[in-house]
């Protein structure tokens, strides 16, 4: 199932994360990630959310989280040229002769090292899921103790990168969309 | 000027021009039932469940087109109300709940009647509110009719604290204002939109329209008979579309779907062009979505995006209110002759008036459908029918013709048993001069029937004609169709409902022969107070015709022959199906 990313402006008032969450359980959408904090206005909260969906699904998404009233904007930034983040908190068991060893691991992969131990350290990593999950990969022959990842978070590159508001005024699914929706479902 | 938070609930409640407020009472709504002695202007009617409360405001905003106002307490108060509030989230009908809810401080510990009551209707209410202080209801309540009443209209429930109530603070309507940046009832669509719609509209030679509840909802039934009229189309309904261009009207073809009538939905399987007008392609009028309308283009327009491509995939989707949309569209609507394809229709109705059960000889046999039938006509057609769910409410959209707007009141998206008693009293609060008949099958009528005291104590004059066939009629019909007549837990007791009326100080009467329905249902009409009638129907008649759940819509099942005695001996007798062969 292909990937969406949408960017959500909400009103920050209690229970809208709720009341987010609560649709996408309610109407089977499929949330891989979810993430929310401030914006430059106050009052406002900024989600990106990443779901399982095609296109028409996406579309339907993007409807139905309009029709809550603390929904502010949606934007689905998948197509976007978008810059598109996720931070990741690894500790590694370490021990004295191959400590230098993952801290060079971990330079090649432009992460940080925020806490070292005599038998841990902890990489502070920025970036993709993909580049995240490599890093990954490399410290778990060393024994990754825990880890714990934020989320992605999304914003459109440019000056231009808000989209008219509100887009849904025409709820038509492109010809294309169509089509490759029914590709996949067959 | 300063008033308690208690006392602006009922100053807002008066500028919304709520005349009625269908309530129950309790702790945590106490100091709001306090104030309410202090506006006369607003009538309170004692419900005897909250359901009843929600039903009420329901079939009070059914019938008036204005929003319906229920009130309850916290916890159980407020709980009780989750029926009747999904009831109102299905059909989109706005209705404003206002319960009570625990002290502020002690929301979150578990307090006596304390339920996270804005957790509970998250998922059924178009929006909901938690109220914490008195500076806030003003504003709350605003929005809430605002948000109730406009776009797709729906439910909302406002749950305000006990001490939001008790406190005191300026209460300044102007200021309260709504203020919601988010909320967007009046999307439009694109104009290449509509000349997309127009191209398919003029060069259709079999089109169709698809008339829901929209029609009613934005008063569109002029603009939707002046379309049809100019361009020659034929109209389907949905359940709740009926009533919303006359039953009597050469275009209407009457209800499709899975009890509607085989050429109607044959029709559909062949159109060209569907034009779907605010409904939604439910699942029981669409059958199995795989072989729906294959070979039309599809035109949607609906108020709310998120229906269009959410069920059937369609070609054009116009967002938007439906008279506005139809009004921008007529001038590009061209003059057309389809009388080759109504001619077509007609002749699919093939045998289908011969076997109408209405055109059985008397048998000496009481059918729901002549009993429905018989209402129709010596009621002429002009009561306001409240109907419950179940196999009386298919006959009565079959064999009742509504020809206005608004007289027939029924739960179609959750099909809510015990709907009909508590939104008929709701409806003839709204319309008192109207004559409110409830048409409800035994067991639903039992679900909500202490509503009867309600009717008593308010002194109303209400209808109520129970379908009485001692089944959980629609249930047993499934059992019979698809589960080799084994009838669990369909056969059911009742209580002697002439008894029962008489027991709430109302006239009861009981029916057992059709030669009995005319004198019956003119003695009910007579009477000035509320008539409890009990038609004895036939116990194991089935409706018809019907596209089993998820089958093809051309693949129903129709009436029996009328060949058949066994029709006037037995009632439907499975020996005689035509399974497809409408076709």
């Amino acid at each position: 199932m292909p990937k969406h990313t949408f960017v959500a402006y909400v009103e920050d008032k209690p229970g809208v994360l709720n009341r987010v969450a609560s649709l996408f359980r309610r109407r089977n959408f499929n949330i891989e990630s979810l993430t929310v904090g401030h914006t430059e206005q106050n009052g406002v909260s900024r989600m990106t959310i990443v779901v399982d969906a095609d296109d028409l699904t996406a579309r339907r998404i993007e409807a139905n989280l309009y029709k809550l009233v603390n929904v502010l904007r949606v934007d689905d930034v998948t197509d976007n040229a978008a810059v598109v983040r996720d931070l990741a908190l690894i500790k590694v068991a370490v021990t004295p002769a191959n400590r230098s060893e993952v801290i060079q691991l971990a330079d090649v992969f432009r992460a940080r090292v925020v806490d070292v131990d005599n038998e841990s350290l902890i990489i502070e990593i920025t970036g993709t899921e993909d580049k995240i999950e490599k890093l990954v990969d490399v410290m778990r022959s060393f024994g990754i103790i825990e880890m714990v990842q934020t989320g992605i978070v999304a914003m459109s590159r440019g000056a231009a990168a808000v989209s008219p508001n509100p887009p849904l005024v025409a709820a038509a699914v492109p010809e294309e969309a169509t089509s490759q929706a029914l590709a996949m479902s067959v | 000027m300063k008033r308690t938070g208690a006392q602006i609930v009922w100053e807002c409640l008066g500028r919304e021009g709520v005349k009625y407020v269908f309530g129950y009472p309790g702790g945590a709504i106490l100091p709001t039932y306090d104030a309410m002695t202090q506006y006369p202007g607003i009538h309170h009617v004692l419900v005897r469940h909250e359901q009843g409360a929600t039903h009420m405001a329901d079939g009070y905003a059914r019938a008036s087109g204005n929003v319906g106002v229920a009130m309850a307490t916290s916890g159980p108060g407020a709980t009780n109300m989750v029926t009747g509030i999904a009831t109102a989230m299905m059909d989109s009908v706005p209705i404003v709940c206002i319960t009570g809810q625990v002290g502020s401080k002690a929301i979150g510990s578990d307090a006596f009647q304390e339920t996270d009551v804005t957790g509970v209707t998250l998922p059924i209410t178009k929006h909901n509110y938690l109220v914490t202080r008195a500076e806030d209801i003003a504003r709350t309540l605003r929005e809430a009719f605002y948000i109730a009443a406009s776009g797709r209209p729906g439910p909302v429930l406002v749950d305000i604290t006990k001490d939001a109530q008790q406190s005191t603070c300026d209460f300044d309507w102007d200021a309260a204002a709504p203020k919601l940046p988010g909320y967007r009832p009046d999307l439009r669509a694109l104009p290449e939109e509509f000349q997309k719609a127009l191209d398919l509209i003029n060069t259709a030679q079999r089109p169709l329209i698809l008339a829901g509840h929209g029609i009613t909802m934005s008063g569109a039934r002029k603009q939707v008979l002046e379309f049809a009229e100019r361009a020659q189309i034929p109209i389907a309904m949905t359940l709740l579309g009926l009533g919303g261009i006359p039953a009597n009207h050469p275009l209407n073809l009457g209800m499709m779907g899975m009890h509607g009538e085989a050429w109607v939905n044959n029709a559909i399987q062949q159109a060209d062009l569907l034009l779907a007008f605010g409904m939604r392609f439910d699942d029981r009028v669409t059958g199995n979505l795989k072989t729906y309308a294959l070979n039309a283009k599809k035109i949607h327009i609906e108020i709310d995006p998120s229906e269009i491509n959410k069920n059937v995939k369609v070609d054009v989707g116009i967002v938007g209110d439906l008279r506005e949309t139809l009004d921008e569209l007529m001038p590009g609507v061209k003059s057309a002759d389809h009388s080759a394809w109504l001619d077509h229709i007609d002749e699919m109705k093939g045998d289908t008036a011969v076997r109408d059960i209405q055109s059985l000889p008397d048998s000496g046999h009481l059918y729901a459908a002549h009993v429905i039938n018989d209402l129709w006509h010596y009621t002429e057609g002009k009561a306001i029918v409240v109907t419950d769910v179940g196999q009386h409410q298919m006959w009565e959209a079959q064999y009742y013709k509504h020809d206005e707007e608004r007289s027939l009141i029924t739960s179609g998206g959750l099909g809510t048993m015990g709907f009909a008693l508590p939104a008929a009293i709701g409806a003839k609060f709204a319309c008192p001069e109207k004559e409110v008949w409830v048409v409800a099958g035994d067991g639903g009528f039992q679900m909500t029937m202490a509503e009867l005291a309600t009717i008593a104590q308010e002194n109303l004059k209400i209808n109520v004609a129970i379908i009485n066939n001692g089944y959980l009629g629609m249930v047993r019909q499934w059992q019979e169709f698809f589960y080799e007549k084994r009838y669990a837990a369909t056969p059911m007791l009742s209580p002697d409902f002439v008894k029962l009326a008489e027991a709430f100080d109302l006239k009861g009467v009981r029916v057992t022969q059709r030669s009995e329905v005319k004198a019956a249902v003119e003695e009910a009409r007579a009477h000035s107070g509320t008539v409890v009638m009990d038609f004895r129907v036939e116990q194991e008649d089935s409706v018809f015709p019907m596209v089993p759940a998820g089958a093809d819509l051309d693949a129903m099942i129709r009436r029996p022959k009328p060949k058949v005695d066994v029709m006037a001996e037995t009632g439907a007798d499975s020996g005689e199906w035509d399974l497809g062969g409408s076709k």
